[in-house]
């Protein structure tokens, strides 16, 4: 029998009716429309469906619905402002570090949740930051570039303003 | 040197701000009205005879809308090349692998299908089943398909010049193993597709696809309909490398499904469903024999191979050819013997994947030479340049370098990577080493026999003549193919980039093979080149017309049409312009130069749409003899790489510490795309180096089909990569361009193995160097040090 949560995603209140067993994946993805997080393993190996959960990265594919019940889900859909995209969106497109496409929501969801804990990054504090988000096209060396890029722009607005 | 306003520089993908925020959609963020979710049945065993199969339990379930079986149709036979048409969508006397299909469900969610799919009962009856090579060509093992005994799919035999006489007059003699393993190609988005038969018999199929043309025509052929009542829409693709460059069961299960509910019809592949697929790089033994002189020159070549295959022949007849055809070049080869076998094993079937049949091969072969030019006493960067092939030579098999920069690509990663300075004085327990490859820039032919143009592209202004809307069938797959027609369509025609909108991937919108064997760059950049042109043209025919200056003294630079000499009175088109845009608040004002705008508008007013047609295809390639076409190309990508590597001698873990590569892409329309390319292939070629490998079990099934066991590169894994442009303006180019996509890929392997050597002193001929092969090896070596 579904269970009546209530959650906030993007800073936005919502009352939802989920299976038990439904992975906040499935809800954000099928219920809720917000596909922008993708599903490429649903077994935690690859970071495509990194959202962040109280600030933290997670993969919404090991999370239950009803483990984000009173919590607050951020996703890639929620990272623009209304003036656009954020800084580290518009680092990932001037640098190139954009293919395909599919692993970029978890990788910015996983960068963005770097810089809020450590605003100023050597690489290998990117690269260890990133390294539960695969990627098969960029070799990831232009990810990286837009990382450190957005680094140096200003800071990154935090949750809940 | 001509000056380009849009190409040659760096610019943002016009696809990146939909990706970056969400927004872009790929096949499973789609959803249509009245949507039915499909489910496979597919063989749990590797070889048995289907007795029965009973789906009367499945159809009983409610929400269950269609079962479909071999019954039901799809037995036409398809595959990829015409030549080998083996397999069938679903499995009527027989499976020969896990993962074969036997059956498809359509429901009214997924749940519903899988379980529905789950009670389908098969009535397997398991036969014997062979899953290497030598098993299936024993004389007596059980045979796959009838029509091809001792389980060989395809069979190559071909020599050039006389390599027996060459090899008589050689200095060194040097012949080598080295295996390779099966891979995967893990492009992070799995295949999935919608299919959409509609009430007036015109079948929609929307999906993740390299090659919407190929799929066109194969689901034409396998459901019986006309292909002018299949269209193939590819909305944004996460990867696909090779496996999706050809139509899959899945995407002919749901068509056959949509036709048989009315209904649309959602499929996907789970991740464990994309490695049973595969279709992706084979396992090659390479049996390499190397004859040189004393001073370096390289005399002959024989190499024979065996191919692991899998059940069905999907590329593999072009797997094989490649596997011999592509050690040709990039040094002068006057002597080369093939013999290739490809054959069929109880397994899931293999394809191509980047760089095709060249990986395995360029890998044993760079480290050979390296163990050559290591026994002459030469340099190996030395032995590279003293045999490179120049712009202008023909390979023994007649492949013609139109442009070759392969001496300026390892003279660019000498110099980045600082190869003088560190070779031979590597520190303990680091090496260094280095390597070359090539790839073709598109294929020359066709997969079908045909006369038809590899590309057409069309160009539509928009009325008001501000907007340039280019509308192709290739496909935008992840490597920058949209962004590169958008900036070859705005530098031909003379506008900004901002004026141009790209739309493709679409059956409907023209004719184009798609993303396969790195064609687009040249092929669909040169059709775009030529609408573009033809567009301008008619444009300024008009123009010119009106204003009586003849076309060949006008041209579009920058959005405005320009004069030689002193620019005539054009007063009465602007005045005709601005009269039609009262209240507009962009309008050109008196002294402005003439705008294309406006002069697009004039030519709209005058001749109704404005369409600029463009196509191309490549000359007549390639020799006579059996198999000539597999490895021609209007153009070749040479490329060069050095890396560097830490060996830890008690853990047996290799640590690549830097990668420097150089890649001869002719002319870069996209400095950052090229540079994408470069390190994305590197990062393929490092993970099939040390971590990738599809392992099965005694029965066929695979062990490690997901990503936490099938290990493919992290951002801890790869390096900085120094990606370096070598431009050799290639004469058969759009504006002198070729590919990057997959030459890239080709030095990668070999120049990690030279490096481990050089930092070990042991050479590996089989992948991947996992740690534990690599301490095992070390292990050995120094149980032989201490014994001498």
């Amino acid at each position: 029998m579904k269970k009546l949560i209530s959650l906030t995603i993007n800073n936005r209140p919502c009352e939802v009716a989920v299976e038990p067993r439904q992975t906040l994946l499935d809800l954000l993805r099928n219920d809720l429309g917000l596909t922008g997080t993708k599903k490429c393993c649903d077994m935690g190996e690859c970071g495509s469906c990194t959202v962040l959960l109280d600030g933290n990265p997670v993969n919404a594919c090991l999370v239950l619905a009803v483990q984000a019940r009173g919590r607050h889900v951020v996703t890639i859909e929620g990272m623009e402002t209304e003036e656009g995209l954020d800084p580290l969106q518009k680092a990932f497109v001037e640098h190139g570090a954009v293919q395909c496409g599919f692993c970029t929501p978890g990788m910015i969801l996983s960068a963005r949740s770097l810089l809020e804990r450590n605003p100023h990054p050597e690489e290998n504090e990117i690269r260890m930051a990133l390294s539960g988000n695969l990627c098969r096209c960029t070799g990831y060396q232009k990810i990286v570039e837009a990382v450190q890029a957005a680094s140096e722009s200003r800071p990154l607005r935090k949750e809940g303003d | 040197m001509p000056e380009y306003d849009v190409i040659n520089r760096r610019a943002p993908r016009l696809d990146a701000p939909d990706k970056v925020s969400g927004r872009a959609q790929y096949i499973n963020d789609m959803t249509l009205p009245g949507m039915l979710y499909g489910a496979l049945v597919q063989s749990p065993v590797a070889h048995a005879r289907i007795l029965g199969v009973d789906t009367s339990k499945a159809r009983r379930l409610p929400g269950v809308r269609a079962v479909v079986t071999a019954e039901d149709g799809g037995e036409i036979p398809y595959g990829v090349s015409p030549a080998r048409y083996d397999e069938t969508l679903f499995c009527r006397d027989r499976v020969r692998y896990v993962g074969d299909e036997v059956a498809a469900v359509a429901a009214g969610d997924l749940e519903t299908a899988l379980e529905a799919a789950s009670l389908i009962q098969v009535d397997y009856e398991e036969i014997p089943a062979v899953f290497t090579v030598e098993e299936a060509m024993t004389e007596g093992a059980p045979q796959l398909h009838e029509r091809y005994p001792r389980n060989v799919c395809a069979e190559v035999h071909q020599e050039f010049g006389d390599v027996e006489a060459a090899l008589m007059e050689c200095d060194l003699i040097r012949s080598d193993t080295f295996l390779n393993k099966r891979q995967d190609a893990a492009f992070l988005e799995p295949n999935g597709c919608i299919a959409h038969y509609d009430l007036n018999g015109f079948l929609t199929l929307y999906t993740s696809t390299q090659v919407p043309h190929y799929v066109m025509r194969t689901v034409a052929m396998v459901l019986g309909m006309p292909v002018g009542k299949v269209r193939v829409v590819k909305p944004y693709v996460g990867g696909g490398f090779g496996p999706k460059a050809a139509a899959n069961p899945m995407e002919l299960a749901a068509c056959l499904l949509s036709r048989k509910t009315g209904r649309p019809v959602k499929m996907n592949y789970t991740r464990e469903q994309v490695f049973l697929f595969s279709r992706a790089r084979h396992q090659f033994k390479h049996i390499l024999t190397t004859g040189v002189k004393r001073d370096g020159t390289l005399m002959a070549l024989k190499n024979a191979c065996y191919l692991e295959g899998g059940a069905y022949a999907s590329f593999g007849i072009a797997t094989v050819y490649y596997a011999g055809s592509l050690l040709s070049a990039p040094y002068r080869l006057p002597s080369m013997k093939y013999d290739g076998w490809r054959v069929y094993t109880n397994k899931p079937a293999c394809g191509a994947q980047r760089g095709h049949g060249g990986v395995a091969a360029r890998a044993a072969w760079e480290q050979q030479l390296d163990i050559i030019s290591e026994e002459l006493g030469m340099d190996p960067v030395e032995f590279r340049l003293k045999n490179a092939m120049r712009a202008g030579d023909v390979t023994c098999n007649g492949f013609n370098m139109s442009s070759f920069g392969m001496r300026e690509c390892i003279e660019a990663v000498v110099e980045g990577s600082r190869w003088k300075e560190k070779k031979g004085k590597m520190p303990q327990g680091k090496g260094i080493g280095m390597a070359t490859g090539f790839f073709v820039s598109g294929a020359g032919y066709p997969i079908y026999r045909s006369d038809t143009a590899h590309s057409t592209v069309v160009i539509k202004l928009s009325e008001d003549g501000g907007t340039v809307n280019v509308l192709t069938g290739s496909a935008e797959i992840g490597q920058g193919s949209d962004t590169t027609m958008a900036m070859i369509a705005a530098e031909a025609l003379g506008v900004p980039l901002d004026q141009v909108r790209v739309t493709s991937g679409d059956t409907d919108l023209s004719v184009d093979l798609g993303a396969y064997s790195s064609r687009q760059t040249l092929m669909t950049g040169h059709a775009t080149k030529e609408a573009a042109e033809d567009l301008k043209r008619q444009v300024l025919e008009v123009v010119g017309n009106k204003l009586g200056v003849a076309v060949e003294n006008m041209d579009v630079k920058r959005g405005l049409v320009v004069f030689r000499g002193d620019p005539p009175d054009f007063s009465a088109l602007r005045n005709q312009y601005i009269k039609e845009h009262r209240g507009f608040t962009d309008n050109p004002n008196e002294k402005a130069p003439l705008t294309f705008k406006e002069a697009a508008r004039i030519a709209y007013l005058e001749k109704g749409s404005m369409v600029g047609t463009g196509k191309y295809k490549p000359g007549q390639l390639g020799g006579q003899f059996k198999g000539a076409t597999v490895g021609t190309s209007p153009a070749y990508g040479p490329s060069a790489q050095v890396v560097e590597v830490t060996v830890d001698k008690e853990t047996g873990k290799v640590t690549v510490d830097r990668m420097t590569g150089a890649h001869d892409c002719g002319f870069a329309i996209n400095l950052t795309s090229v540079e994408g390319q470069i390190e994305g292939s590197l990062s393929m070629g490092l993970g099939e180096a040390l971590f990738e490998e599809v392992k099965f079990d005694e029965k066929g099934r695979i062990l490690n089909a997901n990503l936490g066991e099938y290990k493919i590169p992290t951002a801890l894994d790869m390096p900085r990569v120094k990606a370096l442009i070598v431009e050799s303006q290639e004469p058969n180019g759009p504006f002198g361009a070729k590919e990057v996509g997959e030459g890239a890929i080709m030095p990668t392997i070999p120049a990690i193995l030279n490096a481990v050597y050089d930092a070990t002193g042991v050479r590996f001929h089989e992948l991947p160097l996992t740690p534990e092969r690599v301490f095992m090896a070390l292990q050995e070596t120094d149980k032989e040090d201490i014994t001498k």
